[in-house]
Order: structure tokens, then C-alpha cells, then sequence
């Protein structure tokens, strides 16, 4: 869809995030030819526990991981790719994430974009994973304990599920698109202990009102709502960028506020069953149109809610 | 082992620790002086409230002394997979209980875990993952699935995956592959209240995972992996 | 899973390639494709791990078109593949050169 800007000039379409492999997504959001991977394909750092399983490995062991530029800020990036075994955590995998993070730490960089797009722990590799993860979120914290800014982009396939949903709440800005999930226990795993009744994994539109970018950025876990486009990702992250300029405050006061607001929330929620009836709470009008409305309108009939 | 019993064997000196909700809360006392106790309890599987529960007594810990060493009883069977749970974002509380967790170890206070029960998953990841240092009485069991659900999520055979468990530690249950892997560094048996001490008494920091699980054989890539990237390798 | 190796002869050297190029993902019904230069006398070397065996002969076939087509010299092909069609890996070997031929990386 193209649309004219001022000059008359055609505006080239927002290239969709959800169907965007990583690397197509590194592309789009840095700024051109400034991104230099580390450890990439041509050390071909397979999984040697897929090997074993007889199970395709992949060069990268699907996360690509490296430094670039956004807008002539200098930032270390870090996509999972979703397309192979469910983004998910193994040894390797998680080893690279856990290096530039340590590398954040040396070369305090102007950012770290993380761009998750993942179940949580490889099951294949299920320790390892798990362990990995644990050092993920000691990076991250030691990272924003550094003064860098760490910012996570949610739009994928898989969301950002399992530990990888811990994690990225460890990071100081989550930017969600409409397509993207948050959550911890995945809608099956839910289905599979607890019933149909509890949760019914086939229903999408529940799936989406209980864990998806509107819902979460209306219960505050998202601070940034945008389209499904590498542009509208990296408009949003630059101002998430800018935003950190500002003095950061003290930590545990900071965490003090951050537990106020979690026992606030369970408070107000704590008999509600559907997003519907958060989004009501919230004085919204007609919530159940949210779900329809794309980003701007959506934006813009929540602009007067009581968050 | 049970709650009471381990207390009484961890602190011969005396506690103050009580339960509610599953969850554990209260100090001890040690001959390395005061420590604060948290834990869980009944293999609870953790929710948004045990998440805030958790959370608010490591705050006040770091709040009224910071430099007191924080003691974690982990015995989980992971996050409390319901709808409720995940509609108000289980995984940004328990995100909280990790930073609140970090902080306390930034502003002094060593962290040290002991699983006594069960260990896992996201309950685990959370919470005693976050330690300095991880230790496990011989019975702990720990894992991120059990064999039987992760053969079918897999779509592999749960034999295979037996016969495979049996000669690598990266993704069978069990507290041995943890210590193999370097994520748990001992098992303690016999006077509890002695490897306590030790413990207390140990070098401050965080653990080198991945240096000693390179060394006892059960992550052998990690360790060099990381280093190769936090270098700047291309 | 199988392995696999091929070498052809090549015609076309590529002045100034980049260090590597990579297109597609390791996913069902896809495969990733990196071509790397590599002083290999002249010809062109593809290696292939596959988690649908038995395909040999249609490998061959389709590699062989695909080096007539760009017959490049001094190059080593590596692929992961879980079970692309031979129209998905004559694309992905297209895209691989074109993203090769395109200048440094």
C-alpha cells in the first residue's frame, strides 16, 4: 500500500516484521551496510546435540549476532530466527547471545536491540538451554546495570514465550506489534495440563487478548505499540533510544515503584478472565473493537484509558 | 526432606522462618551471622502471587541490610500454567523477582540456593538460577520437562531419548547432569549447616558456570562460544 | 541425515567476492545455502547435509542445471536442507550467486 508524501513522491511500503526472516530484519532496522556479524555462518557453529538427534542443524544455530548502527547510534543486535526449531534456546544459540552481552558490557555501545523470536529453552538441548537462559538475564541485568539502554522488538511467529518471555521483560523497553506475544506457558501447554475449559489453544482471537502486543500494552508490559513493519520498529526503537538519554533512576526505588504498580495490577485484575474485561476496567469504549483496529486508531481509542 | 527438618539442620542456632501460602520467608541464624531465607515449599508451582511474595521480602531484605546473604529454598515444579496467570503476564512478575534478585546481589548481599525439593523450568529460572551459587541436597530433582512430555513435544522416541540421556547431560533430567553441567556447583549431604557455612564463607560472585562446565565435561562449547563473540570474533 | 559432496568444473571466476553469502533458513521444506570463495584449481565444490535421504540422483541433477547455468570457479557451496523441493533449491542456489555476485558483503 503506497502513499504519497508531500513531495508527491512515493513512499515505498513497510516491509512486514512478521514475515521477515532475522536477517531481513537486521536489514531493515540499521542503518544500511553498517551491520557486521560476529561469529557468523562461516564458522559454522552448529548444534552438535541436534547431530545426535539426527536433527538438520543450522550455520548460525539460528541467532544472528553482531554490531551495527541506527541512525548513526552505535548498537549491538541480536535476532533469533524463528523459522528454525522454533527460535528456541540451545547451547550454542544461547552462547552467542550470552558473548555480546558481555561484549555490551566492555564496549558500551549506545544500545542493544534484542529481537526475540522464540518458544524459550531448545527442548532437544533442554539443560544447556535452560542454563543459557539463566546467563541471559544475568547479561542483560549487568548490561542495564552498565547505563546501556537494552531494548526488546516483538513481532514474530513465535513471540517471545518460555524463558525467552522472562528475559525480555529484563530488558528497559519492549516494543510489541499487534502480531507479537508475550507470555510464559504457551497456549497448548496450558490446554494440555489444565483443559479446553481453561484455555482453548485453537481459539486465536483468545490467544491474542490474553498474551498479544495490544493486550500487553495495555497492561504496561509493552511501552511501545507499532504496525507490522521493519519501519515502524525502527521508528520506535530509535525513540526508545532517545528516551533513555534522560538520568536513569535509582535502582530500588525504581524496583519499589515496579512492585507497586505488579501488586496495583493484581489487585485491579484479579477477578478478571479475558483481556475484554481488563480493557473495560480501563474505561475503554467498546474494547471489543480494539483487536480490529490497526496500530494508529488502535493508539488513538486507548490515548484517554486509565492505565 | 521436609521444610522443618531441613531448617532445623541448616541452622542449629535458631530461625525465624515461617510459611504461607507455600511461600517461605524470615532470617536465620548462622555463625557467619544473619541470613535472610526465602523459598517455596509443596513443590509450589509458581504464581503472579508467590512471584509478588518473593519479590517483596528480597526488597525488604535489600532494603534493611543489604550486605545480609540471602538464602533460597527452591523446591518448584515450575510456573502455574493457568489463564489467569499468563492474562496478567506471569512472566513479567517473575521477571521482577529476577531484578529484584540482582539488585540485592549488586548491593551486597550474597544470593545462594539450595534445591531441596524439586527445581524447574521457569520457577527455577527465576528464582534460584539468579544465585551466586546453586546447591542441591541428593535428592533434588531438577529439570525443564519431564522425559515422557518432552519425547512428544520432540517427536522423538522416548527410548531414544533414555538411551541418549544416559551418555549426555544436555537434556535428561536430573540434579547429577545439572552438577555435571556446571549449573550446580556440590551436593551437600551429611551436616547441612556446615556446607552452609562454607558457602557463606566462599568467594563473593557469580559462579563460572561455563568455565566449570567445560571442566566437568557437561557444556563443553558454551564456555568458548561466548568468549568468541564477547571478543568480537567475526 | 546424509551427506553429501559434488565438484564441477568452473568457468567464472568472481573478481572481488565478498567473504561469504548466505540466503534461506533451516526450516521444513526450505534450506540454507552458503557459497564461500575457496582456492579449489578451478572448480566448484558442493557439500550438502540433508535430513531426506536418498535423494542423491535428483541432487546431482539439480546441482548439474544449476552450474550450467552459473558455472563459477574457485567457490565452495555448503547446504543445510530438511527436504526442499528441487524448485526450492534451484531458487535458493540462484539467490546464493546473486547475493554472491552483488559485491563484498
Amino acid at each position: 500500500m503506497n502513499a504519497a508524501g508531500s513531495t508527491g513522491a512515493a513512499v515505498p511500503a513497510d516491509r512486514s516484521w512478521y514475515e521477515a526472516s532475522a536477517r531481513a530484519r537486521l536489514d531493515g532496522l540499521l542503518d544500511p551496510g553498517s551491520f557486521g556479524e560476529l561469529l557468523g555462518p562461516r564458522t559454522r557453529t552448529l548444534s552438535p546435540h541436534l547431530a545426535m538427534l539426527d536433527l538438520p542443524g543450522a550455520f548460525d544455530d539460528g541467532i544472528v549476532v553482531g554490531s551495527g548502527r541506527l541512525a548513526g547510534r552505535a548498537v549491538l543486535v541480536a535476532a533469533q530466527e524463528g523459522a528454525f526449531m522454533g527460535g528456541a534456546v540451545g547451547e550454542v544459540h544461547g552462547a552467542k547471545l550470552a558473548g555480546l552481552l558481555r561484549r555490551a558490557c566492555a564496549l558500551r555501545p549506545d544500545g542493544v536491540l534484542l529481537l526475540p523470536d522464540s518458544g524459550g529453552v531448545r527442548l532437544h538441548e533442554a539443560n544447556a538451554g535452560l542454563i543459557a537462559l539463566s546467563e541471559i538475564i544475568h547479561g542483560l541485568l549487568a548490561v542495564r546495570a552498565a547505563g546501556i539502554p537494552v531494548l526488546a522488538l516483538i513481532g514474530g511467529s513465535n513471540g517471545a514465550f518460555g524463558g525467552m518471555g522472562i528475559a525480555a521483560r529484563c530488558c528497559d523497553h519492549v516494543i510489541m506489534s499487534e502480531e507479537g506475544r508475550l507470555a510464559l506457558s504457551g497456549p497448548e501447554v496450558i490446554e494440555t495440563v489444565r483443559g479446553v475449559e481453561e484455555f482453548d489453544a485453537r481459539d486465536r482471537a483468545l490467544v491474542w487478548r490474553t498474551t498479544g502486543g495490544k493486550h500487553r500494552y495495555l497492561l504496561g508490559e509493552a511501552d511501545a505499540l507499532v504496525a507490522d513493519g521493519i519501519g515502524a520498529f525502527r521508528t520506535a526503537a530509535l525513540a526508545a533510544l532517545a528516551a533513555d538519554d534522560a538520568h536513569r533512576a535509582d535502582d530500588l526505588d525504581a524496583l519499589t515503584a515496579a512492585h507497586a504498580a505488579l501488586v496495583r495490577r493484581s489487585a485491579r485484575y484479579g477477578a478478571c478472565r479475558d483481556g475484554l474485561e481488563i480493557w473495560r476496567a480501563q474505561g475503554i469504549a467498546e474494547p471489543e473493537r480494539l483487536p480490529l483496529l490497526d496500530a494508529p486508531d488502535f493508539l488513538a481509542a486507548v490515548a484517554g484509558r486509565d492505565a | 526432606m521436609q521444610l522443618a527438618t531441613l531448617l532445623e539442620a541448616l541452622f542449629p542456632g535458631g530461625h525465624a522462618v515461617q510459611v504461607a501460602g507455600q511461600v517461605v520467608t524470615g532470617s536465620a541464624t548462622t555463625a557467619a551471622g544473619p541470613v535472610t531465607v526465602i523459598g517455596t515449599t509443596d513443590h509450589a508451582e509458581i504464581g503472579i502471587e508467590h512471584a509478588l511474595a518473593l519479590a517483596a521480602a528480597v526488597l525488604a531484605s535489600t532494603r534493611a541490610h543489604p550486605a545480609q546473604p540471602i538464602l533460597m529454598l527452591v523446591d518448584t515444579a515450575g510456573q502455574r500454567p493457568t489463564r489467569h496467570d499468563e492474562l496478567l503476564a506471569i512472566n513479567g512478575y517473575l521477571a521482577h523477582l529476577a531484578e529484584c534478585l540482582d539488585l540485592a546481589r549488586r548491593r551486597g548481599a550474597r544470593l545462594v540456593a539450595l534445591i531441596y525439593g524439586e527445581a524447574v523450568s521457569g520457577g527455577f529460572l527465576s528464582f534460584g538460577l539468579m544465585a551466586d551459587a546453586i546447591y542441591a541436597l541428593p535428592q533434588a530433582q531438577v529439570r525443564v520437562m519431564n522425559l515422557q512430555a518432552m519425547a512428544r513435544v520432540t517427536r522423538q522416541p522416548v527410548e531414544r531419548l533414555q538411551a541418549l540421556a544416559a551418555s549426555s547431560p544436555v537434556f535428561a533430567p536430573g540434579v547429577e547432569n545439572y552438577v555435571a553441567m556446571g549449573c550446580v556447583q556440590a551436593l551437600w549431604d551429611g551436616d547441612l549447616a556446615a556446607a552452609l557455612l562454607a558457602a557463606l564463607r566462599a568467594p563473593a560472585g557469580l559462579a563460572p558456570r561455563a568455565a566449570l562446565g567445560r571442566q566437568r565435561g557437561g557444556r563443553l562449547l558454551a564456555a568458548a562460544i561466548a568468549d568468541r563473540v564477547a571478543g568480537g570474533e567475526a | 541425515m546424509e551427506n553429501l559432496q559434488y565438484e564441477f568444473a568452473g568457468q567464472r571466476v568472481v573478481a572481488t567476492p565478498p567473504a561469504h553469502a548466505l540466503v534461506g533458513v533451516v526450516a521444513s521444506g526450505n534450506l540454507e545455502v552458503m557459497i564461500e570463495p575457496a582456492a579449489l584449481g578451478g572448480r566448484m565444490q558442493v557439500q550438502i547435509t540433508t535430513a531426506a535421504g536418498g535423494f542423491g540422483a535428483v541432487w546431482e541433477a539439480v546441482l548439474r542445471d544449476f552450474n550450467g547455468r552459473h558455472p563459477l570457479a574457485d567457490v565452495r557451496i555448503s547446504i543445510n536442507d530438511v527436504g526442499a523441493t528441487p524448485a526450492v533449491v534451484s531458487l535458493r542456489l540462484d539467490q546464493a550467486v546473486e547475493a554472491f555476485e552483488g559485491g563484498p558483503a
